[in-house]
This record gives C-alpha cells, sequence and structure tokens, in this order.
C-alpha cells in the first residue's frame, strides 16, 4: 500500500484498502474556522438537533483566521457565533480572538491595520496555527473545512479539505465516507540552489501535471531530496497539492518530524502520542517523476492560474504594481527570513504588503536579530508595510478593508497559492505566484525578477 | 424524483475557480440561515469577468437566476473547499452541472448538499452550446438534446452518489440507508 492507504486502511480498521475502496473513515481532528465554522455548526445543529454535542470535544479544534481585522460586522459576527458555540459545547480548543470568553469581537479602524488589535489566544492562520498548536501528528486523520487542510500532510498524516456539510456529519459522528485516492508519487532528489525555495518545486510540479493533475489524487513526496527540507519546506509543498486538485499530500515521518511534533504537542499540552505509517515496498501508484531539485530554477506561475508555469528569468519584461508576502503557504517565519535576506539595506520600489501567518511569526520576526536589527526593523527599513495582524489578509480577498485587498486592477506578484481572477480582489486584477525570494527581488525592480541576481555575497 | 430537466443553460469556460462561482468577500453569509442562503443566490456567478461573460448568471436585483443548467469546460469549481459554491448555484435555481470535469471538493459538496446534479458529459458541451440554448438533460437516459438542432449527447454515469443528490443530500441519505439515527 501507499502512505495514504495505510493511513485510511488504519482509519478504517480494515488491514487493506485500495484506490477506489469507498471507506468510513475514523477522524482524529477536525479544524474549522471563522467563514465555514458557521455553516458547519449551522449544519449540525439542523441535522442532530438543537442539544446535540459535537463527537469529541478535544477532536473539534476552532481557529478564526480568515475575516478578522475588517469592521465588516458579519464578519465580526461570524466571530461571535464561533465563540457561542465553544461555550455550549465546552470545546477544548478555540483560538479566540479576543480573550474574554463573555466579550464581543470588534475590529476599531482607527487603529488601524499595522497595529496588533487581537488578544492572547488568537493564533492566526488555521494551516500554520494546527501544528504549531500541536494538532497535528503522524499516522493521524485530519478534516478541516478548508482546501489548504492538504498542508498537514507534510507531518505523515492524511488530511483533506470537506465543505460545511461533511464537516457538520463529522462533527456529530467523528466519522466520514472518503473514496481512496490514487496515488501519484514525486521523488526527490538532490539539493535546492541558493535563492531557489521549496515553494519552486510544488509551482514546478503543478506545472508538470497540469493544475488539474492530480484531481482526486494523493500526492506522495519522498526519497533522499526530503531530508534537506525543512518542515517549513514540506508545508509549503503540501500546502499546494489541492493546487493541482490534489485530496492530499503525503511526506514520510523522520527525525525532523519527530522533533517538531513532539516538542508542539508539549509546548500546548495536546495529546504526545502517535503512530507514524512508513513506506511498504510495494506501493502502486498511478503516476511517477524524479525531481532533481538542484535543477531547479525560480518559477512563476502566471495569472490566471497556478497551473501557469514559467521560469522567473523569462518573465522580467512583466511590469508590477504591487508585491504581497503572506498567508499559510508563503507567510512563515523562514519565508520572511528568505525575503529579508534579499531586502536587507535595500529599498522596495513598488507597494509591499507582509502578512505573517501567525502571531508567533511576529514574535519571532520581532525578536531574531540580525546585527543592530531585528528581520522586522530590516523589513520595515526597506519600505515593507508589515501589518502585526497575522491572519489570511489578502490572500483571498476578503472584506474591501482587508490589509493588501486589491481594490483596482492592479498586477501583483505574491507568495500566497492562488491565482484565480479576482482571488486577492479585484475581479480584473493579476496575480504572479512565486517564492519568497522571488517576491522579495521583485519588489526591488518593480518587474518580474529571478532573485539570484539579488543573493547577498 | 425529478430526472429531466429542461431550460436555457448557462456556459462557461475550463477551470471557473470557486471564487468565480462566489467570491470571497460573500463568504460572510452564511448558507444555513435562510435569508443569507437566498442572497448567495443573489451572487452567484458574479466573479466572472464582464469582459468574458457579459451575460450574467443572475441579473442585478434579482436572486434567482433563468438558467436550472450551467454548462462547463474542465476543472469546475477548482479552489476553495467553500460549500457556498454549489449552495450559491443551488439557491439561484441551478438543478445541474453539465461539465466536462469537476474538482474534487466541489464534486464532493454538490452531492453532500444535495443542491445540483454534478455531471460529467463524454463531449466538451461547452464548445457546442451558447448561453441561453434550450435543452432537456435526462439523467435516466443520460442524455442531453438540444432544442434547437435536435442532437443529442451522452452523459456519464454518476455511479453512487446520483442517489444521495436524490435523497437530497448526505444527512437523508445517510437517515435512509440506516447509517445514521433518523431523529440524528
Ligand atoms: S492564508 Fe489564504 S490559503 Fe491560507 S487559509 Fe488563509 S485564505 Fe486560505
Amino acid at each position: 500500500m501507499t502512505l495514504t492507504e495505510k493511513l485510511l486502511a488504519r482509519a478504517a480498521s480494515k488491514k487493506r484498502v485500495q484506490a477506489g475502496d469507498n471507506v468510513w473513515v475514523q477522524a482524529d481532528i477536525l479544524m474549522t474556522h471563522d467563514v465555514c465554522g458557521p455553516g458547519t455548526i449551522g449544519v449540525f445543529k439542523r441535522e442532530f438537533g438543537k442539544t446535540a454535542k459535537v463527537w469529541d470535544r478535544n477532536k473539534v479544534v476552532i481557529i478564526p483566521d480568515h475575516y478578522i481585522f475588517t469592521a465588516d460586522s458579519m464578519s465580526n459576527r461570524n466571530v461571535d457565533i464561533l465563540r457561542d458555540f465553544v461555550k455550549e459545547q465546552g470545546i477544548t480548543y478555540f483560538y479566540d480572538v479576543i480573550d474574554d470568553p463573555n466579550g464581543h469581537w470588534v475590529f476599531d479602524p482607527t487603529k488601524g491595520a499595522m497595529k496588533r488589535q487581537h488578544g492572547s489566544h488568537y493564533a492566526g492562520v488555521c494551516h500554520a496555527a494546527l501544528p504549531q498548536k500541536g494538532h497535528t501528528r503522524p499516522g493521524e486523520i485530519l478534516f478541516g473545512t478548508d482546501s489548504h487542510t492538504c498542508m498537514a500532510g507534510a507531518f505523515n498524516e492524511f488530511a483533506t479539505g470537506i465543505g460545511n456539510t461533511d464537516a457538520g456529519f463529522v462533527m456529530g459522528t467523528g466519522k466520514l465516507l472518503l473514496k481512496v485516492p490514487e496515488t501519484m508519487h514525486f521523488r526527490l532528489e538532490g539539493k535546492l540552489q541558493p535563492g531557489v525555495m521549496a515553494k519552486d518545486i510544488i509551482l514546478h510540479s503543478i506545472g508538470e501535471i497540469g493544475f488539474d493533475g492530480a484531481t482526486y489524487r494523493a500526492m506522495q513526496f519522498d526519497g533522499p531530496g526530503v531530508a534537506s527540507l525543512s518542515i517549513d519546506d514540506r508545508m509549503t509543498i503540501a500546502n499546494m497539492a489541492i493546487e493541482a486538485g490534489g485530496k492530499n499530500a503525503i511526506f514520510e515521518f523522520d527525525a525532523q518530524t519527530q522533533a517538531f511534533v513532539d516538542y508542539r504537542c508539549k509546548l500546548n499540552g495536546t495529546n504526545p502520542s502517535y503512530e507514524p505509517v512508513t513506506r511498504d515496498k510495494r506501493e502502486k501508484f498511478s503516476y511517477e517523476l524524479v525531481l532533481d531539485l538542484s535543477k531547479l530554477e525560480p518559477t512563476v506561475a502566471c495569472h490566471p492560474n497556478p497551473g501557469q508555469r514559467k521560469l522567473a528569468r523569462e518573465l522580467n519584461a512583466i511590469k508590477l504594481d504591487r508585491a504581497y508576502i503572506g498567508s499559510c503557504t508563503g507567510g512563515k517565519t523562514s519565508d520572511f527570513i528568505e525575503f529579508a535576506r534579499i531586502l536587507r539595506g535595500k529599498r522596495v520600489i513598488i507597494d509591499t504588503f507582509g502578512v505573517p501567518a501567525t502571531p508567533e511569526i511576529v514574535h519571532d520576526l520581532q525578536t531574531a536579530r540580525w546585527g543592530q536589527q531585528t528581520v522586522w526593523e530590516i523589513l520595515v527599513a526597506a519600505g515593507v508595510k508589515m501589518t502585526e495582524n497575522a491572519g489570511c489578509a489578502a490572500c483571498l480577498g476578503g472584506p474591501v478593508d482587508t490589509f493588501g485587498r486589491m481594490n483596482a486592477p492592479l498586477k501583483c506578484i505574491s507568495a500566497t497559492n492562488r491565482n484565480f481572477p479576482g482571488r486577492m480582489g479585484h475581479k480584473d486584477s493579476q496575480v504572479f505566484l512565486a517564492s519568497p525570494a522571488t517576491v522579495a527581488a521583485s519588489a526591488l525592480t518593480g518587474k518580474i525578477t529571478d532573485p539570484r541576481e539579488y543573493l547577498p555575497a | 424524483m425529478q430526472s429531466v430537466f429542461t431550460g436555457p443553460v448557462f456556459v462557461v469556460r475550463d477551470d471557473i475557480d470557486t471564487d468565480q462561482i462566489i467570491p470571497a468577500q460573500y463568504l460572510t453569509l452564511v448558507p444555513t440561515i435562510r435569508e443569507e442562503y437566498e442572497k448567495l443566490g443573489s451572487y452567484a456567478m458574479c466573479g466572472l469577468p464582464e469582459k468574458l461573460y457579459p451575460a450574467r448568471f443572475v441579473r442585478d436585483g434579482q436572486t434567482r437566476g433563468e438558467y436550472p443548467i450551467v454548462v462547463a469546460g474542465r476543472n469546475f469549481g477548482c479552489g476553495s473547499s467553500r460549500e457556498h459554491a454549489p449552495i450559491a448555484l443551488g439557491a439561484a435555481g441551478c438543478k445541474v452541472v453539465l461539465a466536462e470535469g469537476f474538482a474534487r471538493i466541489f464534486f464532493r459538496n454538490s452531492v453532500a448538499t444535495g443542491e445540483l446534479y454534478p455531471c460529467e458529459s463524454s463531449e466538451r458541451l461547452c464548445d457546442v452550446l451558447k448561453t441561453g440554448d434550450e435543452v432537456t438533460v435526462d439523467l435516466d437516459a443520460l442524455a442531453v438534446t438540444v432544442k434547437k438542432t435536435g442532437k443529442v449527447f451522452k452523459l456519464k454515469s454518476l455511479g453512487d452518489v446520483r442517489s444521495v443528490v436524490d435523497a437530497g443530500g448526505l444527512f437523508n441519505y445517510a437517515r435512509k440507508t440506516g447509517m445514521i439515527g433518523k431523529t440524528g
């Protein structure tokens, strides 16, 4: 069996499953957020009754993150719906925007978008918060009401995005009927060259198979090249499996996974026990690709979808209006560090927005020092508009007052994961997806730029 | 159970993602609240750029459209997991989407909500039909008949999922088949 088949077999209490089988699987975690949580709760109550209880109050994790720092009253109301539900159900893991369990969340636009407005429990973008808060464990099944839930495949677990109705079902029963996907095999060899990042690996792979190339399938990443990839790198790759239509992504378990997961579970006091899955000698794949990481170059997905692959150096005639770094894909600490390495001591010449994925990342950047300055200060000095309000922000457009949202038909280079028409705001804007390094170099020149020209000596 | 649908089609091309079906700013609407469900219908497909799609799926100021059938190319419904997408289409009066192919989560959400039948066509109907063309879709015969020309196109079978949509979605189906208790 492949890694995905092994995970699903275990969760279905079966010895074997194979691609195409329909099986009932037991969930370990159900995650929801402010955009799909209220609808999921609505389905749960409609179907199981007003007084129904969730299947396990320690396994439903609720993370408001999408439309938080906006004066839009419906968005603020949705966070309140989550809080009421958490109280009623006694849910253990709720990363509320505010500290007062009886309060109401209201964003204050007069304080501006950059200064921190959230309380101490807030955890930021769900997919980055789940691992930081010790909710991703090898061998488990994670369902989330968000398509990028597949990011947690980096931790050797089965993780996939589902809709509100499916999530309402899981909320009540802990189970879901799934079709076992076929597995596509991506064997990574070699090491990335300077200036080339994990984002380039996944943009390259999506370009290779087409952006519906993994529809209904699992993407398994393994091989000797994985050892040189950090946990953040693996998360970036797994995150974008959905951009090829994939059901899930999956990595092998190794010492890095173990160190990360053990530390995080301990830090937040979550369940520390887990059982990884390892590779069988015989695996059936529907597709195989060997990728030599040392041959990859900085890659860009052009408007209007993540499959429009080009090399950054082929695009230097494209002029830009804006640069954006953030999201679950590109807003991690390591992403900002690479970004800062290129911008340090220089100035961006187009509007450049930085949105860390989680408050912990904000803290990392504000405390990590390079010489006299923190990374945060280096970025601000380079002209980047950095917000302390970690969250999804303009990655998916959001309400019109969202930080970094494109409210005009602009051209933007972005470290995020989607570039469909209108994704970051205006319907006629254009988004080019690239690595944080490529976004940084492009912010310096105002054109799409290969970051290798700007690497510090 | 209704298995024949007749009416004008609304035609879109490949790779229509969920942001175009229901733009992100409307996700504050909660589909299980009746008035908000109807509002979602009024915004269905409003993310399609006007330049490419001058005819609108739902006219300004209306909550429902006049197209019970949407015809699409490859990878319809790609992108986010928002169930608001099939719901917005359903709320606007769409019953069937005929596409060359669907993105996984959209397909699953259409079935789980019972909002619409996601049918795969054997041919690329988006190259053959134009918005406003009248067709009849017969789910039992797996056929689409074009009124003007009398031409008939084949549909692929929906397989197991047909009965889930017939039942009105995952929960009704689970109850009918005894997977969960009657009162829940
Ligand atoms: S950061 Fe973007 S991709 Fe990630 S969860 Fe938020 S909206 Fe989705």
